[in-house]
């Protein structure tokens, strides 16, 4: 109880919530780079999928690619863009965060995405078709509604991981809740570490019940009650 | 060493501190190891119970998907306080679990969820006890699920153990902390490609193992409806 009750005043305490280093203007620059992120990697994995998908074409390379991606451990990628001479500078540290973490949200968005398009039912398509519709029209009025719902889940899932994971871009300068948990766990002051990794969860969490409202949303109604919509993501079963 | 212009890699660093990288990869590979058998030892039981008992499986699914949420590093400060100890291989290990359970769980539900009445049926109507269907035919069947399960939660405790350089530990992520601290790029790009062979190989030995254990899943024929 005493350790919470620390936390407690942690939180308690208005100097925390004031000046460039205080809870909301951390909590906003989490918010921004894991934002810039999403939006790179649905830019890039996103429309990776979406054509690759739509042509049908060369996915498995991509999907295999992205997966390899993966492995690629965010802590090392960004150490090493940091302190490249021609990165490190750039905007207190943002530059490099961000491309590490683009690389990590791009493995779930692109694959989500590719799939997503690929269980599009090919007779779905052939009716599109016969009724007269282009190849854009195809893309624009059936592929992509139907593979909203997987994509979203793709984006979700890319989503938490980069909130969870922006935290490591404390470690080289950038400034967000990381800081907190950085410096509490530098100098062993637990209760600091405790406190910024609960901002951070709060944020995940936040984001997390946002984008399944939105993925409720936007999916169309025949398929809302299909309980799997598109849970894919990192813990697909089996061949994905 | 690390000077104003530094080549993109030298060997030499490899040559001359093999014992420290191959240690590291000792470590990075032990605490992979531990994590994933506990992991598994602590899931497979939970996700029976999850699948056979109605009451307990919302709340575990629940508890599961939760865990993803909160980030590797910020789960380490948070055990730090909780287990007493926060440079320790106990608290990285908690955490390293943690994140094996959500996959595996969640992999091995699925895996039950997915096992065909009909083989259930076929079961009962032998005469198979409860335990021995559960054995014998429900968990055999849900093998390719735990199996898929396993490479993805080997690969993420791969990638996360890096971070536990944070808390002192970290396998191939001490080389990466070293050389961000003396702005060296060599010894972060050893850690790097390190941890990616480490996955790779790791992936490739589960799927060995897998067809090995399960050697219908590679050849069952694609039975289709007819008409």
């Amino acid at each position: 109880m005493h350790f919470l009750s620390q936390v407690f005043h942690w939180f308690g305490d208005g100097s925390h919530w004031r000046g460039p280093s205080g809870i909301p203007v951390l909590f906003w620059h989490q918010a921004e780079l894991s934002l810039a992120v999403v939006a790179g990697a649905i830019l890039l994995g996103g429309g990776a999928g979406v054509l690759l998908g739509h042509s049908g074409r060369g996915g498995l390379v991509a999907v295999n690619a992205a997966n390899a991606a993966r492995a690629v451990p965010t802590l090392a990628l960004l150490t090493l863009l940091a302190i490249q001479p021609s990165i490190s500078l750039k905007w207190d540290g943002f530059l490099a965060s961000f491309i590490a973490l683009v690389v990590l949200a791009i493995p779930p968005v692109l694959t989500n995405t590719y799939v997503g398009m690929r269980e599009v039912d090919a007779e779905v398509r052939d009716a599109a078709k016969a009724m007269g519709l282009r190849g854009g029209q195809v893309l624009r009025e059936v592929e992509l509604p139907l593979a909203l719902p997987f994509m979203l889940a793709g984006i979700r899932t890319a989503s938490i991981e980069v909130i969870a994971t922006s935290t490591l871009a404390a470690y080289v300068s950038y400034t967000d809740l990381g800081t907190y948990v950085i410096a509490g766990l530098n100098s062993q002051d637990n209760v600091e570490a405790f406190s910024g990794a609960l901002l951070v969860v709060l944020l995940a969490a936040l984001v997390a019940v946002g984008l399944s409202l939105v993925r409720r949303g936007l999916t169309p109604a025949p398929l809302r009650r299909r309980r799997d919509g598109g849970r894919l993501s990192g813990v697909a079963p089996a061949q994905a | 060493m690390p000077a104003a212009a530094q080549p993109f890699f030298q060997w030499s660093y490899v040559t001359t501190n093999w014992g420290q990288i191959s240690s590291d990869l000792v470590q990075h590979i032990e605490l992979t190891l531990i994590a994933v058998a506990i992991g598994l030892a602590i899931s497979i039981p939970l996700a029976l119970a999850a699948w056979r008992f109605a009451l307990i499986r919302p709340p575990v699914l629940a508890v599961a998907s939760a865990l993803y949420i909160i980030p590797s590093l910020a789960l380490f400060a948070i055990l730090g306080p909780i287990t007493g100890f926060v440079a320790s291989y106990q608290t990285a290990e908690v955490a390293l679990v943690g994140y094996t359970l959500l996959i595996l769980v969640q992999n091995t539900v699925a895996g039950l969820d997915a096992v065909p009445a009909d083989a259930r049926e076929a079961a009962r109507a032998m005469g198979y006890s409860p335990t021995a269907e559960l054995l014998r035919v429900d968990l055999p069947l849900a093998l390719p699920y735990i199996f898929a399960g396993l490479r993805v939660a080997t690969s993420t405790v791969i990638g996360l153990v890096t971070v536990t350089a944070l808390i002192g530990l970290g396998g191939l992520g001490q080389q990466v902390t070293y050389g961000f601290a003396i702005s060296y790029n060599t010894p972060i790009i050893v850690g790097l490609v390190l941890s990616v062979v480490l996955a790779a190989l790791a992936d490739l030995t589960l799927v060995g193992i897998e067809r090995l254990a399960i050697p219908w899943s590679r050849s069952r024929p694609r039975v289709r409806a007819v008409g």
